[in-house]
């Protein structure tokens, strides 16, 4: 018996989903529907948009106005839908591959408008679709099916990236910490504003077997132990700072969003 | 009047191109088929450009002017480019500023101080194409009187209406006033 | 005539006359020569309609956010030439297999790359057609005057809305930038299609299922409480994906019948002069335009020569040019390419008559001269 939020917001015809055992995005996914429930928005007034990958697949299975995009244009699309149909909420699923390579232009232009979408990434470090290639957050020195003597490019801190392209909203949860991925999807809904949350998710099929994290367990419970909340993190010493990762609200801010703007100058006339 | 084809020709920003709708405008106010076009390269200032207007009483479909009746050239460089495709019998009109006259007799050459008028009568550089549009109309009377006036307000920025009146006036008297010292035969 | 419907009007300006006219309401795009003015003029003009503009961050994201605004239920165009049609490919391909209209115009200039940016040429005739990837098949119109842009875009926008698909216009630099007389026809003398909207309940909605009498599926907007699944992936019925193969035969077959079996509806067309014609010319765009000066002079020397010009570029006018192959001696093609569109139409018309062609790619537009030294000069 599937449970009741299951039964109102997944379309349980699409599913089995197609997400390896111990994969996170199902964890994530959950987490924005169990968000939205909480706000109470009407299926009918909610839009998923995703791009391609893993994650990307999470919009096939929710039960809202969705579409599965092209590779790294979700935010495009929403962008699109966004500013052609404002009373929608429109939330992007994408994944680390899909937002930060062939999406980094689109991801830095959205915050940059500060146009009303909620992007929330599925960060599992590695391109699991087409069988473990590293990409931009895959950890320097890590492997990959490309990167076979360890990655030697420099991974990117999406949530600064996002931050200084000028989104107003930024966060970061894991899959270790449910409750804190549906409270800034919350947040993130309510801003009006571009918000962006990366959720950290496991990939125990190519970025864990490819690196020797262990299984899903091990590799969630490795979560736990990287992270850290912002107020603890500034009360550690600068050894103990090393390798930690910020979890939890990273920065708000406050700027003017493109559809209001817009919409001041078509009242102009 | 059948068909008459015009080059205006310069260097970019001296507004040939406004001059070229401008004109093209006022000849589709006295009722007749034009086609106007245009070519330039990378700059947006400087550079060669130049505008071509067909005017005719026919439908016009080739849309490019080959071998013009009217050439108008407002720099050396444009003179030299451009003086080959002018007809035999044509009318060339030239800056003062072009220092070196085409060797050529079978046309009509005009030498006025189009960009001199602009910058020392006017106080404004940017009307030498509303007073070269002054003097084709008084060589050529390629379109009437009433629709070049009307063509120039319509497509001039609003609040330069007066400027612009006074530089297509200007542009008459460089041909009405000294058709006496106008270099080469006077038509 | 009325004064207000007379006017002087550039090609890429009747463009977007003619998009607002068809019911444009939302307009992405970034800047590329020579189409910028249309990209320029519907952000002047789609604020003061209730309309959207917004300028992307590149050609890409620009065909993505129609696509999205699409599905919201506005009508949608983009604009833009050679190097940024190549970028958009990706995009036409989402919507030829997701059914979203929308019409994506290329002002062409010379090419390959960044060529000749202010230079006229036809170098995209193929890679209209065949420019994204995978089967399909696609609609493309190729107007001449500036009158027919007007006409030719709102056309372009009701053959998207009633096959559900992308449709490309094609202009060239020429026809985009130069300016004539054009004739504003009355509201009412325009026919508008809009696509067809569901008439089920949301519980019934069958978001890609093809009813009886249909071409395609009705559409929802997304917003109106019909709650569907849109992907590029192949898909049944449902808007879910399938790896079943029988689906995706049946699917890819129905995108390109859609379109080649309603040839009959989509193919436009010109015939000059071809009354008593024994040979004829097939161009199109700026170049039809210098074939038509030509035709007239080689007339007075007594040449029976005409023209048929297609509007309709994709899909090809088969049947017409194929009964006009069976009576001429010759056809010629003349395009600014060295012979894209000669393909196709010796394919179709070279078991009956000779098919030669002219092109040139140097980025001036081919002279009634340069076309009455051809047709004089031939042998054989």
């Amino acid at each position: 018996m599937p449970s009741q939020l299951v039964e109102k917001y997944y379309r349980t015809e699409s599913l089995p989903h197609i997400w390896c055992p111990g994969c996170g995005n199902g964890i994530v996914t959950r987490a924005i529907v169990k968000a939205i429930d909480n706000i109470g928005l009407n299926q009918n007034d909610v839009c998923i948009v995703s791009g391609i990958g893993c994650s990307s697949r999470a919009s096939g299975y929710l039960d809202f106005n969705t579409i599965h995009t092209t590779h790294g244009r979700a935010l495009a699309f929403a962008t699109g839908i966004k500013f052609a149909n404002p009373k929608l909420h429109v939330i992007v699923i994408t994944g680390d591959g899909d937002c930060a390579a062939i999406g980094g232009n689109h991801l830095i232009h959205a915050a940059r408008r500060n146009i009303d979408i909620t992007t929330i990434v599925f960060n599992n470090n590695i391109y699991g679709m087409t069988g473990g290639q590293y990409s931009p957050t895959t950890p320097t020195g890590d492997k990959g099916t490309t990167a076979p003597y360890g990655n030697i490019d420099a991974n990117f801190d999406l949530c600064d990236l996002a931050k200084a392209a000028g989104a107003t909203y930024v966060s970061r949860a894991t899959v270790y910490g449910t409750n804190m991925i549906i409270k800034q999807v919350e947040e993130g809904i309510k801003n009006r504003g571009f918000s962006f949350i990366e959720t950290l998710t496991t990939c125990p099929t190519y970025y864990g077997r490819k690196n020797k994290k262990g299984d899903a367990v091990e590799m969630m419970m490795n979560l736990r132990d990287i992270t850290i909340n912002k107020a603890a993190y500034e009360k550690l010493s600068e050894e103990k700072r090393e390798g930690k990762i910020i979890i939890g609200e990273l920065y708000r801010g406050k700027r003017p969003e493109y559809t209001n703007e817009y919409n001041k100058i078509m009242e102009s006339f | 009047m059948m068909k008459q084809e015009l080059r205006l020709s310069g260097s970019g920003g001296q507004g040939l191109i406004l001059a070229g709708i401008i004109l093209a405008e006022a000849a589709l106010y006295d009722g007749k088929n034009v086609v106007q076009s245009q070519s330039y390269g990378p700059e947006a200032r400087g550079g060669a450009s130049k505008a071509e207007v067909i005017i005719s009483d026919k439908i016009i479909n080739y849309p490019k002017v080959d071998k013009c009746d009217i050439l108008l050239s407002l720099t050396q460089k444009a003179c030299e480019k451009y003086i080959n495709s002018l007809r035999p019998g044509g009318v060339l009109i030239l800056d003062e500023s072009v220092t070196e006259k085409p060797n050529r007799e079978d046309i009509k050459i005009f030498s006025i101080p189009i960009l001199d008028t602009a910058v020392n009568q006017l106080g404004k550089p940017m009307v030498a194409n509303i007073v070269a549009l002054g003097s084709i109309y008084e060589l050529t009377k390629v379109v009437s009187k009433e629709s070049l006036e009307k063509a120039v307000l319509s497509r001039v920025p609003r609040g330069t209406e007066e400027l612009n009146k006074r530089a297509l006036s200007e542009g008459f008297k460089l041909i009405e006033n000294h058709k006496d010292s106008v270099y080469g035969e006077v038509c | 005539m009325p004064e207000k419907t007379v006017k002087l009007m550039q090609g890429n300006e009747a463009c977007v006359e003619g998009a607002i006219a068809a019911g444009m309401m939302f307009y992405a795009g970034y800047p590329i020569t020579p189409s910028t003015e249309i990209a320029e003029l519907s952000a002047a003009k789609l604020p003061r309609i209730g309309g959207k503009f917004i300028q992307m961050e590149d050609e890409i994201a620009s065909i993505s956010a129609i696509i999205g605004a699409s599905l919201t239920g506005k009508k949608s165009m983009t604009a833009t030439s050679g190097p940024g049609f190549s970028l958009k490919q990706e995009g036409i391909g989402y919507a030829i297999i997701s059914e979203v209209p929308c019409v994506i115009v290329n002002v062409q200039r010379g090419g390959p790359s960044t060529g000749l940016p202010t230079s006229p040429a036809q170098g995209d005739i193929m890679q209209a057609r065949w420019g994204t990837h995978g089967e399909h098949s696609i609609i493309t119109l190729y107007p001449s005057t500036v009158r027919e842009i007007y006409d030719t875009t709102i056309r372009a926008f009701n053959l998207a809305e009633k096959y559900r698909t992308p449709v490309i216009l094609l202009m060239d630099e020429v026809i985009g930038h130069m300016r004539e007389k054009i004739e504003i026809p009355e509201e009412n003398q325009m026919e508008i299609y809009n696509r067809k909207k569901p008439a089920s309940n949301p519980e019934d909605y069958v978001p890609y299922k093809v009813k009886e009498d249909n071409i395609v599926p009705e559409m929802a907007n997304f917003g109106e409480g019909y709650r569907f699944h849109v992907t590029g992936l192949i898909h049944s019925e449902t808007g879910f994906p399938t790896n079943n193969n029988k689906i995706a035969a049946e699917l890819i077959t129905r995108l390109v019948n859609k379109i080649e079996d309603n040839a009959d509806d989509i193919v436009e067309y010109e015939e000059y002069k071809l009354e008593d014609a024994n040979e004829i010319i097939i161009t199109y765009g700026a170049t039809a335009r210098s074939a038509k000066s030509a035709i007239d002079l080689l007339r007075e020397e007594g040449r029976k020569i005409g023209m048929f010009r297609p509007i309709t570029i994709w899909p090809v006018a088969q049947k017409q040019i194929e009964n006009l192959a069976k009576i001429v001696n010759r056809v010629s093609v003349i395009e600014m390419n060295l012979g894209q569109y000669f393909l196709e139409i010796d394919r179709i018309a070279g078991k009956y008559t000779k098919v030669d062609k002219y092109g040139r790619v140097d980025g001036e537009l081919i002279t009634p001269e340069e076309i009455i030294s051809f047709i004089k000069g031939r042998r054989g």
